[in-house]
């Protein structure tokens, strides 16, 4: 058997071939790019050592696309998964229609960010937004909602918690049907109530689908980019940016190639370190059910 | 019997305040889209007529209509390419444990940890070495590059639960590795097999990020390209034109998603659940 299993092992040699092509070369070109001063289309690149990583310590536009992305990411997944659990919680009670609640909650999901990005901005303009056409009817003063950096920091972090709600409550929904019920009969035997119930039974074996929705949401709104193109821009100024966005301006629009690929490989140190750290404190917290 | 019909009274109210707050956005797209530019109604009122003519000056752009082939097109490949690669990449990883084989995987989980656009200098100037940019194949390769290690991931776990001793009475009747995957294996992989057609393929249609770099000719734009094309050139004189593009970038994906739920859901779930 051994040697057909190990004939077996040119089945995955095209995936690597094409892993290593696509994205292992360029990880390590991007790395060896992020020592250089290199405007993006030139011959000329000039080594410059450890300079563009000195110089995340002084960018002030690169600390705000950092702080944003915190925001975006550890903001959003915490409202997508409350959110995401609330929905599930209330879905998985039995009354009709709760799957037709289901299917709309989690339609967004299937709309690109950047067209859902497009969609809000008919919310947030100044003139004829649907936010302020709704202040129009209490007579409230117009807001221009996106002129201001940190509430547009806020506006996006709200829609995408709202957009990618879904995910999450899908992932809660598998979690809560896989609970047995026989816990809670004989919990309320024993004279649970309700709170007890959640905070004894439900939320310890939910447990691993926390873990998920958790790790997943923080990766992905860390890796935000269409929604915050279409709504802002990264704008006004570099106040909205996020890392990837910030990524992208350094090498297409500010001609420094060496230094967005340094933004770059912090991204994916810093995205590393979340998700190892956070898989560090989720293991051992698991309960068998 | 009373308190029950006081309970669903409460659970529908909240439903109808959930259902509300999620269409309403798509609420004013649509309408917007229905709307002349001389329509002077608000936002959340309905047209004052109902003006189709959005749409068919949308369908009559050759721009648009080439955006829509190009995005099936590359959506098409892309998926196909995937799961051609993903689960025969698959097999081995599952069926062969060895020490090696493990590195393997693990390797190949590690590449999903890469967020895709912070090496995007990295790929973009190899594409330029490639003359890649504007292509489709060039588009074609970096995603499936970068979309390949979850469907592994998803067609190993697949595997694993498929007992080993249907490949062993396969061998004992005198198929090969190949022969048992192909004839035996693959067949089975159906269900797994749809729910990734449909994560990726809905990723693909609506992927942003990479495609606003490497096609760069107008002829080779996506959809996605297409759509933000309308919303900032035309933003100051025809943001309803621009809607009525956006409702046609929508549809065919709401559409799949409304038919083909039960599984999308299922590809979902198998996507998140850690093995």
């Amino acid at each position: 058997m051994s040697k057909r299993k190990r004939r077996m092992n040119w089945f995955y040699v095209p995936a690597l071939i094409l892993l290593a092509m696509f994205v292992v070369y360029p990880f390590a070109q991007a790395f060896q790019l992020s020592f250089m001063k290199w405007n993006g289309y030139s011959v000329k690149k000039t080594f410059v050592g450890l300079s563009n990583y000195a110089k995340l310590l002084t960018d002030e536009n690169f600390h705000i696309a950092f702080r944003n992305t915190l925001i975006y990411g550890f903001g959003s997944a915490f409202l997508q998964n409350a959110l995401g659990m609330a929905f599930a919680i209330f879905l998985n009670r039995k009354f009709r229609g709760n799957s037709v609640v289901r299917t709309v909650i989690y339609m967004p999901v299937m709309i690109s960010g950047l067209i859902m990005g497009y969609i809000m901005s008919f919310f947030v303009q100044y003139r004829g937004g649907v936010f302020n056409e709704v202040l129009s009817w209490f007579g409230t003063s117009q807001v221009d909602w996106m002129a201001n950096g940190g509430r547009g920091v806020l506006i996006i972090m709200l829609v995408t918690s709202w957009q990618y709600a879904g995910v999450s409550m899908l992932i809660y929904i598998a979690g809560l049907q896989n609970i047995p019920k026989v816990y809670y009969e004989a919990a309320i035997i024993d004279g649970a109530n309700k709170k007890q119930l959640f905070k004894n039974i439900t939320l310890p074996l939910l447990i691993p689908a926390i873990f998920t929705a958790v790790v997943q949401n923080v990766i992905g709104s860390l890796k935000l980019f269409d929604v915050i193109v279409s709504l802002s821009d990264g704008g006004p100024g570099f106040s909205t940016h996020s890392l990837s966005t910030y990524i992208s301006n350094q090498y297409f629009k500010a001609q420094n190639a060496g230094y967005s690929a340094t933004v770059g490989i912090f991204t994916f140190v810093f995205i590393m370190i979340v998700s190892i750290v956070m898989t560090k404190y989720f293991t051992g917290k698991e309960v068998e059910a | 019997m009373k308190t029950k019909k006081k309970k669903s009274v409460w659970e529908y109210f909240v439903s109808a305040v959930i259902v509300f707050i999620y269409l309403i956005p798509i609420y004013v797209l649509v309408v917007m889209s229905f709307k002349s530019v001389t329509d002077g109604s608000t936002r959340l009122s309905l047209p004052n007529t109902w003006y189709i003519g959005n749409y068919s000056k949308a369908l009559m752009d050759s721009g648009l209509l080439q955006s829509l082939l190009n995005t099936c097109i590359i959506t098409f490949s892309t998926v196909v390419l995937e799961l051609f690669f993903a689960c025969m990449a698959a097999y081995p990883l599952a069926r062969n444990k060895s020490r090696f084989n493990n590195t393997i995987r693990m390797l190949i989980m590690g590449v999903m940890m890469i967020p895709s656009l912070s090496i995007l200098v990295g790929v973009y100037s190899t594409l330029v070495s490639m003359h890649a940019i504007s292509t489709y194949w060039g588009i074609i390769v970096v995603s499936v590059a970068f979309g390949l290690p979850m469907p592994i991931f998803m067609y190993t776990n697949f595997i694993n639960s498929i007992p080993e001793s249907l490949d062993e009475a396969s061998a004992i009747d005198g198929c090969n590795a190949f022969q048992t995957f192909f004839k035996i294996l693959l067949p089975l992989l159906k269900p797994v097999t749809v729910s990734i057609v449909i994560l990726n393929g809905i990723g693909m249609w609506n992927e942003y990020g990479y495609s606003l770099y490497i096609l760069q000719k107008p002829k080779m734009y996506t959809i996605t390209l297409m759509i933000s094309q309308y919303f900032s050139t035309t933003s100051v004189n025809d943001l309803n034109g621009a809607a009525a593009a956006a409702v046609i970038a929508i549809v065919p994906i709401i559409f799949i998603y409304l038919i083909l739920q039960k599984y999308y859901v299922q590809g979902q779930i198998d996507s998140a659940v850690k093995g």
